[in-house]
């Protein structure tokens, strides 16, 4: 008798139990999983003021830059303290893929023509799996066209040629400040002498402080570790403002460099901050969506 | 020995039955679509987020929708960062959620072919600010798997999404797109 009651316990049970595991789905409890989070907009856009920062532009989105430098300050009254003259350089950037973007431009100092390339290697992560830092490489040819004085000797084409590579790690520390180091090496084909070697390393410097929800303060120094003999030529020091609008990103800034490919203002900025060398400058960006995200290729109901 | 026959045959027919009751079938997908549209005359403002992670319990309604803020897809990637930097403010809530209740989940048969009406109860939570949403829509099941559409409208201002261009360039009042393939 008691070995049959044990075993319709038992067999009560077992006919309960799916029951009772039934009662507990409940969605609301389910336990979440953590979010691994992308840091986004550690710089506001693609240069901080003349150099790279860690952003590329989205996939499919061509922009049109046109960034232009005054003349300087030192320049005086009759100049309009530098306001006559101007430096400009036009560029087309491209986004291929979220990770990867080309772009090229012209200069009107040198007549330059430059090229580059810059590729988003590791992301700063947040949440679930946290990574520190951002890390790109970008790379930079440039063409000087201008005509060479007549000389001795007749340049060839490749002479013209200069190139960078540029490691660019950054970190965003929250929302109000993010700061960025650019170990960079540039070789030129042709220098001046013999003796000046073709290879220079430097390394930049940036940072941004966010001052509001649409101003950010920026600012860029490149120090070079070996330099050209040219005792005229100072490390480059621009401050600027990142200004947002609702369709662009509107750059004011000023600076001592006079050109803005990595040729020229790493290692060829003439201006002395001291000495009121200072240009006032401004980058404007124009973003077009030429490849559509694929969500919006088919867009019912929107 | 006939006994012991009988004794298993009883369990066994007692735990079938226990697995048939328990028809408390979850559907679920992680790659449901939520869209908003927040356009004013001035400016197209819509995005598309197919990250969607949503269940809902065939028994009593029960439903969940998650998305991840960074997930919505923008025409235009400046518009897409001010969105998670100014307006959602996505670093510091990364999530929106919806948990409620499918209020007539009984109208529903999910053995039958069809397009059926749903209503949709719970709170919505959206930068960081949870408030009670009530959503009309459709569950079409087709061949078991249903798929549940709807739409509902939130304002700003409810769930304290500030900014400059809200009732100017960007409409004050969201309309937010909602379509589910559950498996």
């Amino acid at each position: 008798m008691q070995k049959f009651n044990l075993y319709y316990a038992w067999l009560l049970l077992l006919a309960v139990a799916p029951f009772s595991l039934q009662a507990q789905v409940d969605l609301f409890a389910e336990k979440e999983e953590p979010i691994t989070d992308i840091v986004t907009a550690t710089f506001k856009t693609t240069r901080v003021v003349n150099g790279h920062s860690i952003e590329n532009v989205g996939k499919g989105i061509l922009d049109f830059r046109i960034l232009h430098r005054f003349g300087q300050f030192s320049d005086g009254a009759y100049n309009l303290f530098g306001l006559d003259q101007a430096s400009i350089r036009l560029g087309l950037d491209y986004g291929i893929t979220k990770n990867w973007m080309v772009g090229i431009g012209r200069s009107t100092f040198e007549k330059q023509y430059d090229a580059f390339t810059k590729i988003r290697l590791l992301s700063q992560t947040t949440g679930g799996r946290e990574f520190p830092l951002s890390l790109s490489y970008a790379a930079t040819v440039i063409y000087k066209s201008v005509k060479n004085p007549t000389t001795a000797y007749v340049p060839y084409q490749s002479d013209r040629l200069s190139y960078a590579h540029q490691l660019i790690i950054a970190r965003k520390f929250g929302d109000y400040f993010s700061f960025q180091v650019t170990p960079t090496y540039f070789h030129y084909n042709l220098v001046q002498t013999q003796t000046t070697p073709n290879d220079f390393m430097s390394v930049g410097l940036a940072s941004r402080i966010r001052i509001s929800k649409r101003v950010n303060l920026t600012g860029e120094y490149y120090y070079r570790i070996n330099k050209l003999p040219n005792p005229d030529y100072k490390d480059a020091l621009s401050i600027g403002f990142d200004i947002e609008t609702g369709g662009h990103v509107f750059q004011l800034h000023m600076t001592n460099s006079t050109g803005m490919t990595e040729r020229t203002f790493i290692h060829e900025t003439t201006g002395e901050w001291g000495k009121g060398n200072i240009r006032f400058g401004f980058n404007v960006s124009r973003v077009f969506t030429i490849v559509k995200p694929k969500e919006f290729r088919n867009p019912a109901g929107l | 020995m006939k006994q012991q026959m009988t004794k298993i045959a009883a369990v066994v027919i007692l735990l079938v039955c226990a697995q048939y009751s328990q028809a408390q079938k979850v559907y679920a997908t992680k790659t449901g679509q939520i869209a908003f549209n927040a356009s004013s005359p001035i400016e197209k403002i819509a995005a598309i987020n197919n990250q969607t992670d949503s269940k809902f319990v065939g028994e009593n309604g029960q439903v969940i929708f998650a998305v991840l803020i960074k997930g919505f897809k923008f025409e235009n990637q400046l518009m897409e960062d001010h969105f998670n930097e100014n307006y959602m403010e996505s670093t510091k809530f990364p999530k929106a959620d919806f948990k409620g209740y499918i209020t007539n989940i009984k109208d529903v048969n999910f053995s039958k072919d069809g397009s059926y009406p749903v209503t949709l109860d719970g709170n919505l939570t959206l930068h960081g600010v949870t408030n009670k949403v009530t959503a009309t829509g459709t569950m079409k099941v087709a061949g078991g798997a249903p798929e549940m559409e709807g739409t509902f409208k939130i304002k700003l201002k409810d769930y304290k999404v500030e900014g400059l261009y809200i009732g100017e360039k960007i409409a004050p009042e969201v309309a937010i797109t909602v379509k589910c393939k559950y498996q």
